[in-house]
């Protein structure tokens, strides 16, 4: 059972500190905080849940630095075939 | 949806799928392993194998809880809740396994109490709301599960709930992962590594593979963008003649893994000394038990259990589809006894097994197209 879903704490019980509501795309459930005793989420952090128990947070700064790597795939190779397009390399300035 | 819309723009997936298609070595057959059935669902329901080289072979592991699970603890399970005042609760996945005698499902409409849960603590509440029934579930699932479960058995002790107990069936996944490479006709130059399971154990678990065995690994993310970045990041290092264990789901994924998962783990659970997996055989230390501290809960212990050893009929080759030597569609059964609606096997069932996934994405596209075609 792979599955997982993001979503966001709206709600940490008073009495429970294990205890949540987390809002996953509008709708909002109660979950079970209790495996991330060690590094305790906050109204407003996003986690990982899996049947019914919050597995990890999830980092956005993480996400964000993916993301931004995702953007640059393939940029230094459109950079290079530009700069080949010039024939600037191989010294030669007959247009290309 | 947040964190899952930002990996799924299509600008991206261009991007990365030209870069795959620029790392590739046309002179060279790639094949890459990934472990976890969620990830297999992945490729077919985002169509990624059509993004992808025809060079790159992707090979389905057998990182599905369920479908690794031999018929006859399915029967020992039923046997345990056709007893008197015993309610079966299970995941919504484990309704439609066969059994000997047929699924969850066909035993519930033969009269036997057999509740779905979403959770490993609507069960405790089950065993609450019904204090003159025993609640049995059925745990399945690979240590991205067995936590919940853990810490579910420690609430049960805690608060000496007297009418609940616990079918453990949690296993492992390293030793599947060694099982495959141990295997002699297996081939393999990297893995996708599991996702949900690294956010428990982490990383360092897989770096035997990377040292020893020499292979990559990359711990991947579900979305389009996870799986085809993993792919960059092992074609880099194939490139590279490198093996190394990344981390492609950092997001997500604590490289440490979840430490208070593991401890309630080790405080409740302990190895089997082995256990048998479908396709896999009999694999030491593969599996978890309940701990005789918590033996009240344990329902191997509360009910005497059949434990009679049931092979697959023999004309199914789950075995070899769960160990990637088949593709679904190889197996003879496929598409004809065997189907999501009459089941012969449990990859074809549930929502991680690569049999279920081929069916219902690739198949009936085939069918779909064929008959077009044909009627036009």
């Amino acid at each position: 059972m792979c599955l997982a879903i993001p979503g966001r704490i709206v709600e940490i019980d008073v009495q429970n500190s294990s205890s949540a509501i987390v809002d996953v795309i509008g709708t909002r459930r109660r979950i079970d905080l209790g495996l991330l005793e060690d590094d305790k989420p906050l109204v407003g952090d996003w986690v990982l849940i899996h049947v019914g128990f919050a597995m990890s947070k999830i980092s956005e700064a993480d996400a964000l630095e993916q993301l931004r790597i995702l953007e640059m795939l393939g940029e230094s190779d459109a950079a290079l075939q530009e700069v080949q397009g010039y024939g600037l390399h191989s010294g030669d300035d007959t247009p290309a | 949806m947040k964190y899952v819309d930002e990996f799924r723009k299509p600008e991206l997936i261009r991007k990365a799928a030209a870069e795959i298609r620029r790392l590739v070595d046309p002179q060279r057959h790639y094949r890459i392993m990934e472990v976890c059935g969620g990830h297999t669902h992945a490729i077919y329901r985002f169509g990624l194998k059509d993004l992808l080289p025809s060079n790159i072979d992707l090979i389905h592991g057998p990182g599905c809880p369920v479908c690794v699970l031999p018929m006859g603890r399915v029967d020992d399970a039923l046997s345990i809740a056709a007893q008197e005042d015993v309610i079966f609760a299970a995941f919504g996945d484990m309704m439609r396994i066969p059994g000997t005698q047929g699924s969850p499902l066909e035993h519930k409409a033969r009269g036997m109490d057999v509740r779905i849960v979403y959770s490993p603590s609507d069960a405790i509440k089950l065993a609450k709301a019904n204090p003159d029934k025993h609640v049995m579930f059925f745990a399945i699932g690979f240590e991205t599960t067995a936590p919940s479960t853990a810490l579910t058995l420690v609430r049960a002790k805690t608060e000496k709930l007297r009418n609940f107990s616990v079918f453990c069936n949690h296993v492992m996944i390293v030793p599947a992962i060694r099982a495959i490479l141990d295997s002699p006709d297996m081939r393999l130059d990297g893995f996708i590594g599991p996702g949900h399971v690294s956010t428990v154990i982490g990383c360092r678990p897989y770096e035997w593979i990377a040292k020893n065995e020499g292979k990559p690994i990359v711990v991947s993310g579900f979305e389009p963008l996870d799986l085809l970045q993993s792919t960059v990041m092992l074609l880099m290092q194939l490139q590279k003649k490198e093996a190394k264990v990344e981390n492609q789901y950092a997001r997500v994924v604590p490289w440490e893994g979840n430490r208070a998962a593991l401890r309630v783990m080790a405080e409740v659970f302990e190895l089997r000394p082995y256990f048998e997996w479908r396709g896999l055989g009999f694999i030491s230390q593969s599996a978890l038990r309940i701990k005789p501290a918590y033996e009240e809960w344990d329902a191997e212990q509360r009910f005497k259990v059949p434990g009679i050893r049931v092979t697959d009929p023999k004309a199914a080759q789950c075995g070899e589809v769960l160990k990637g030597v088949l593709k679904p569609a190889q197996c003879k059964l496929f598409g004809n006894e065997c189907t999501p609606e009459n089941p012969v096997g449990a990859l074809m069932v549930s929502s991680e097994g690569s049999c279920a996934a081929y069916y219902n994405y690739e198949h009936r596209k085939h069918n779909r197209l064929t008959s077009l075609s044909l009627s036009a």
